[in-house]
């Protein structure tokens, strides 16, 4: 992961739970997606791609939204996560 | 909490957890309602999935009206940032910028027309003063689905155990990802024409640096809107905001445009720091957090439905953003102010039918101007994406032209005129101008 962004994303505080909130609902679709868009547009660096698997490090997400969005092939399963989980601003 | 007892007492007496209101999101829009809903003698519950300001992110600038139509002088004690003074937009240019610029001792008289805001400090105090009011805030707390009954809406479930709230009217003010309205099917698929993706850093830098660098005093900020290289031709746009003793800066990009590069927001972000206009102004600063958050961009073209049986929408989730002019959290107070107006007259009635609900909508035209400027604006960002010269070309000429005129070299004004002629005609043909020109016309 990009340096700068991790040392970022420390700074943030995060109650992770045992489970992500983010699902990729089939694996195949991303080993044939060209562009895998999720990728670059996560402003977390929440996926990455890993041999034949993408990697989906839910413990990092902003939850913002986009992934879900710029998917071409609507293979997220995208909720926030459960209440009182997941990223805190403290300044926002 | 204060309306601990009230809470109580709607418990024994069905059952079940039954209030007059249920307001989803605790964010501007939701504790507005909240707060309106409570102060009319509603029993109001406000479901927050963070903690009082946790998951809320804004540029971001407050505006004075909309805020107090809800607080009254809030500004005496809400925990704000800087009152503005001065507000810009700068074209930047790789290594220059134009920029243009309005200060008024007017805008610093009491009241303030506007303030720079942290929403993690501010939200809390808006869920303080609905809870003052009586509304019951609970936060942590995630609504899974919104239950219904023959297609009225009849309360919600959340994630905690026999976590069902039962209310004749909800309120949905869910933010950016409009996950219960689509539920609800008041909301189509969202496509990435729909939102733009914003990335934010809060930099710590003394007060008295902030005021010496932007020439403010302790009780004055400025607001600095930041267009052309800041996106790298890109449609959207950066900004960057004085805070007591913190800068906000951040750069959204449009969803469909952001595709088409492999630059993550981070180093767009990163990018726009390193600019030799913006450079300057941060210098020395620590970074004291990292955050991303969508706004909308439907606007008109993509409103859901505002209202039906049992239910309302608004702010973000009802697409309520301006993103033009930098406005959003005006709308969604607005719109939660008079949504909570709309369930206290259906109270009075004893109907939250659609058909009474329906006076929400008229509100948000006539009492507020919501949706106006939102059909107004409807065609704005389409222009800019078929007409890329401006987000690129015309503001490298405008830098061109403003170099040459400002540059005493020795040739005649007139030759210089000439150069800038013969630039834009290179840049862009005639046609290419008539056709750019023609299209802005339609704007008006």
């Amino acid at each position: 992961m990009n340096e700068g962004l991790a040392d970022k994303l420390y700074l943030l505080k995060y109650e992770v739970d045992e489970e992500s909130h983010l699902v990729i609902k089939d694996q195949k679709t991303c080993r044939d997606c060209e562009r895998k868009p999720c990728i670059n547009r996560c402003p977390a660096e929440v996926y990455s791609w890993e041999g034949d698997r993408l990697q989906v490090a839910y413990e990092n997400c902003v939850e913002c939204g986009v992934c879900k969005i710029v998917c071409p092939y609507e293979n997220i399963d995208w909720r926030y996560p459960r209440g009182g989980f997941g990223v805190s601003f403290k300044f926002g | 909490m204060a309306n601990q007892g009230r809470a109580e007492t709607a418990q024994e007496v069905s059952g079940r957890l039954e209030f007059d209101v249920i307001v989803v999101g605790g964010g501007c829009a939701g504790l507005a309602a909240a707060t309106v809903c409570a102060r009319a003698g509603l029993n109001t519950i406000c479901i927050e999935r963070g903690k009082p300001g946790g998951k809320n992110v804004m540029g971001g600038v407050l505006y004075t009206q909309p805020t107090a139509s809800v607080y009254p002088e809030f500004w005496r004690e809400a925990p704000l940032e800087r009152p503005v003074v001065e507000q810009n937009l700068w074209i930047l240019l790789p290594d220059s910028a134009i920029k243009l610029g309005y200060r008024s001792q007017q805008f610093a008289q009491e009241p303030p027309n506007a303030f720079t805001v942290l929403r993690a400090r501010l939200d809390p105090w808006f869920a303080k003063k609905a809870a003052e009011a009586g509304a019951l805030i609970v936060p942590n707390t995630k609504v899974e689905e919104v239950l219904t009954d023959k297609g009225r809406v009849i309360g919600v479930r959340t994630g905690r155990p026999e976590g069902e709230v039962y209310a004749p009217i909800t309120i949905i003010c869910e933010g950016v990802n409009p996950q219960l309205t689509q539920q609800l099917g008041m909301q189509g698929e969202i496509s990435l024409e729909d939102m733009s993706s914003t990335t934010k850093e809060v930099i710590a830098l003394p007060p008295q640096v902030i005021q010496d660098r932007f020439h403010i005093g302790p009780d004055e900020g400025v607001t600095i809107e930041l267009f052309g290289d800041s996106t790298a031709g890109l449609l959207g746009m950066g900004w960057l905001y004085t805070n007591r003793d913190t800068i906000s800066i951040g750069v959204g990009v449009a969803l469909h445009d952001y595709v088409n590069t492999d630059i993550t927001p981070h180093d767009m972000l990163q990018r726009l720091k390193a600019h030799p206009m913006i450079a300057p102004l941060i210098e020395g600063g620590e970074v004291r957090e990292y955050s991303s958050h969508m706004i909308p961009e439907g606007g008109w073209r993509k409103l859901p439905q505002l209202y039906g049986d049992g239910v309302l929408v608004c702010g973000d989730a009802a697409m309520l953003v301006n993103a033009v002019h930098r406005e959003g959290s005006n709308h969604a107070i607005w719109s939660g102010k008079l949504a909570a107006e709309t369930a206290i007259e259906a109270h009075q009635k004893g109907d939250f039918s659609r058909r009474t609900l329906a006076s929400y909508y008229h509100r948000l035209f006539k009492e507020v101007p919501t949706l106006s400027d939102l059909r107004k604006y409807r065609t704005a960002m389409e222009y800019p994406t078929r007409h890329r010269a401006v987000l690129s070309v015309y503001p490298e000429l405008a830098g061109y032209a403003a170099r040459e005129m400002m540059t005493v070299d020795g040739a005649s004004k007139r030759e210089k005129e000439f150069r800038i002629l013969r630039q834009a005609l290179r840049a862009r043909s005639i046609f290419g101008m008539a056709y750019d020109g023609l299209d802005a016309l339609r704007l008006l």
